[in-house]
């Protein structure tokens, strides 16, 4: 179904980090950016569609104006908003963001990090980019912080503060069918595999609360109104996001997933863990009659690698990437 | 990242380097029949042995570090974690050249290394903990002292780490990952297992036991709105998995189930008494420049040497037997008996006494360069070089 590709060659290998990679395409020029978390670095590739051309960036997490502080990056992903796209970088000091590009640096957000270090640790993870014109960042304390992003300039706010996990942000995710009907788009997940799922808003409104059995759920996505979770057993859950019925399991992994992702125009669903594998499913969903289905396509084993990201590379999943821990490249499939 | 994993990390690493050091010492044991001739040396190299090992062990655990070690804090740097080994490796009447200490390190990290990335739960660090500090108790156990710091660790370790959850551990996985992240020095021993490839990247296999927790992957169950499952799929999972064993104990006793963080170094290796055979041969030409032994660039022969790894050679007459000696005469070998070095024990000195004095002068260079500590070792990175370059420097 799926077939291997060149790979891109980055300058530092993946971090085993929770969802580590991110992808932007960019139709009208031609080209795709990658993200991939390097310890305190990310590092950007942007690749044309010809394969002709790859260019590199690398930011670091770091204070503006500091020089020498610097800290660990826990996730950098894209935010697509109608009217602009941001990088946004998450780290043990705080919240950067960045143009799509990486170029400028438009907005950072201290978090409140203790004098001497505390036995919670405290860093940022879990990125979402919300409809109309929010950005949302997640916490290690639970909470998630909702920044208002105007449609150009660097005049980014923090607009509400949203403390319902109790336990540290792992993933979160917006709707991304596209359908303005969908009553929730905002599903967050913790550490004790915790789903809220929200409405957003100037006040975010919290619709329903699905309890984890204590076990991390390290990746999730929304698609009409599907949460679909990853969890550090290896499972996969489907709710249905406002009610949390639930609609499919799946012993998908071996190992502790890493990452999920859906392509919205196809309906086909990814997802990579500690086990070496990337796994393909197709859901049918079909939200009027209640009925979630799900179907096993396809395998491809990244031998003796821990994958820690994976992600469609367009809408319909006619392409993939992959990270791996101690990997210094970016795996690509396309389909056959 | 996670501010409790340097304990994990410490105690482990430390676990690592006193199997090896453990297994270098018991190498170099002089077999009892042998040594009647010379009845001081086989008893007291037992009790060398021991010593070593009580030394490093008692500073490793001693109450105010461990008060440090256990506080809530980012990992030191990797040069900052090297100088604390290189202090403890050294807590003892032991001796590590600067080389020997590099492929020490090594070692230890590569190791460890292997243990975290196989654990098949975050949690199972713990387990892998608990085998290096079950190891390290057995160490002791003849010296109540040091056996109630180990044990006393076992509580502490307990109180800190039983209460995290998975995502916790998973986090604290996550640091140590970044610390060895890159790391890709091929071990002879995970070699020859073929644990590890000869790209310097472990082996994962997609088979074996699932974690405790986990099912085998290969199922998809759906259920209608009223929560009844209605179908059930199976899917090909691309692996040879089987059901989850039983899980560790977390406890101060019990059975951990994993292997991870057990000895391997402790069933005797064939490599090992081939290094030694070769390093007997070029141990007879000292005054001849040897010839680059190709063992010597595995990890442990340089490390063997200089702990005195080497076979000692069978007699050729029984009035030498293994009265192995660098002196001149008797009065001066005991003088130093007493005095000397204990690192430099029988079995480095398998070069033949001489009666040359200019050889014996040379010989006195090298073991002096042994007891010093390091600093003016020649900074090689080619496995087995260090020993060459000090021979080029006579």
């Amino acid at each position: 179904m799926y077939h291997k590709e060149k790979s891109i060659q980055i300058k530092n290998s993946a971090s085993a980090l929770y969802n580590n990679l991110s992808v932007l395409r960019i139709a009208p020029r031609r080209l795709t950016h990658f993200t991939v978390v390097h310890a305190n670095m990310v590092n950007m590739v942007s690749a044309s569609w010809d394969g002709l051309n790859y260019t590199h960036r690398q930011l670091q997490s770091k204070e503006p104006n500091v020089a020498t502080s610097t800290s660990l990056i826990m996730q950098a992903a894209f935010c697509v908003l109608p009217s602009r796209d941001l990088l946004v970088v998450t780290s043990q000091k705080g919240i950067q963001m960045y143009e799509s590009d990486g170029s400028i640096m438009v907005y950072w957000h201290a978090l409140d990090t203790p004098e001497t270090p505390t036995a919670q640790a405290v860093f940022a993870r879990g990125i979402a980019a919300v409809y109309e014109n929010y950005i949302c960042v997640g916490v290690s304390s639970g909470a998630i912080l909702v920044f208002d992003v105007p449609s150009k300039g660097s005049n980014i706010t923090l607009s509400e503060v949203l403390e319902e996990h109790k336990e540290s942000i792992t993933d979160m995710a917006s709707e991304c069918s596209g359908s303005q009907e969908c009553i929730a788009n905002l599903v967050t997940a913790d550490d004790g595999g915790n789903l809220c799922v929200w409405k957003s808003g100037e006040e975010f409104q919290l619709l329903n609360k699905i309890p984890g059995f204590d076990m991390s759920c390290s990746s999730v996505k929304l698609w009409k109104g599907t949460a679909v979770a990853g969890y550090g057993t290896g499972q996969i859950r489907l709710y249905e996001a406002v009610t949390g019925i639930l609609h499919a399991e799946i012993n998908a992994h071996a190992r502790w997933i890493y990452s999920v992702d859906i392509a919205p125009f196809s309906g086909l669903l990814l997802s990579a863990a500690e086990d070496s594998l990337v796994r393909v499913w197709h859901m049918t969903i079909t939200p009027e009659t209640n009925s979630v289905e799900v179907a096993h396509l396809h395998n491809e084993c990244v031998t003796d690698t821990q994958i820690c990201g994976a992600r469609f590379c367009d809408g319909d999943g006619y392409a993939f990437a992959v990270t791996g821990y101690d990997l210094s490249e970016i795996i690509r499939y396309i389909q056959s | 990242m996670s501010s409790r994993t340097l304990p994990l990390l410490f105690i482990n690493l430390g676990g690592e380097m006193l199997y090896i050091l453990d297994q270098r010492l018991r190498a170099q044991n002089i077999p009892a029949d042998k040594a009647k001739k010379v009845s001081t040396i086989p008893g007291w190299i037992e009790a060398d042995r021991k010593r070593v090992m009580n030394d490093i062990i008692t500073t490793m655990f001693n109450k105010k570090f461990l008060e440090e070690l256990f506080k809530p804090q980012e990992l030191y740097s990797k040069k900052a974690l090297r100088t604390v080994f290189d202090r403890l490796a050294h807590a003892s009447i032991m001796r590590l050249n600067q080389a020997s200490m590099d492929k020490l390190y090594d070692l230890m990290t590569m190791a460890f290394k292997y243990q975290v990335l196989l654990c098949p739960r975050p949690k199972d660090i713990l387990l892998v903990s608990f085998n290096h500090m079950d190891a390290i108790k057995d160490f002791v156990k003849d010296t109540p002292s040091i056996l109630s710091q180990v044990d006393e660790t076992y509580r502490q370790l307990i109180e800190m780490y039983t209460p995290l959850s998975s995502g916790e551990f998973q986090l604290i996985r996550q640091t140590l990952l970044i610390f060895f992240q890159d790391m890709h020095i091929r071990v002879s021993i995970f070699l020859k297992d073929k644990v590890q490839n000869s790209n310097g990247r472990f082996v994962l296999p997609t088979s074996g036991p699932v974690p405790h927790g986990t099912q085998v992957p290969g199922l998809i169950r759906m259920f209608s709105c009223t929560g009844e499952e209605f179908t059930r799929l199976k899917f090909n999972n691309g692996g040879n998995y089987t059901t989850a064993l039983r899980e560790g104990s977390f406890d101060i006793f019990g059975d951990r189930v994993t292997k991870l963080g057990t000895n391997m170094y402790s069933v005797s290796r064939p490599v090992e008494t081939h290094m030694s055979g070769t390093s007997k041969n070029s141990a007879q030409h000292t005054k001849v420049s040897a010839a680059p032994n190709p063992l010597a660039k595995e990890e442990l022969n340089l490390l063997a040497r200089l702990m005195g790894g080497l076979e000692v050679q069978k007699p050729g007459n029984a009035d030498t037997g293994f009265r192995i000696s660098l002196f001149a005469t008797d009065e001066e070998e005991e003088e130093a008996l007493i005095s000397r070095p204990d690192e430099l024990s029988c079995g480095v000195i398998n070069i033949q006494a001489t009666k040359d004095q200019q050889a014996n002068a040379e010989l006195a260079k090298i073991m002096g360069e042994f007891t010093e500590s390091g600093d003016q070792s020649p900074s090689v990175s080619n496995k087995g070089d260090d020993l060459l370059a000090m021979m080029d420097g006579l």
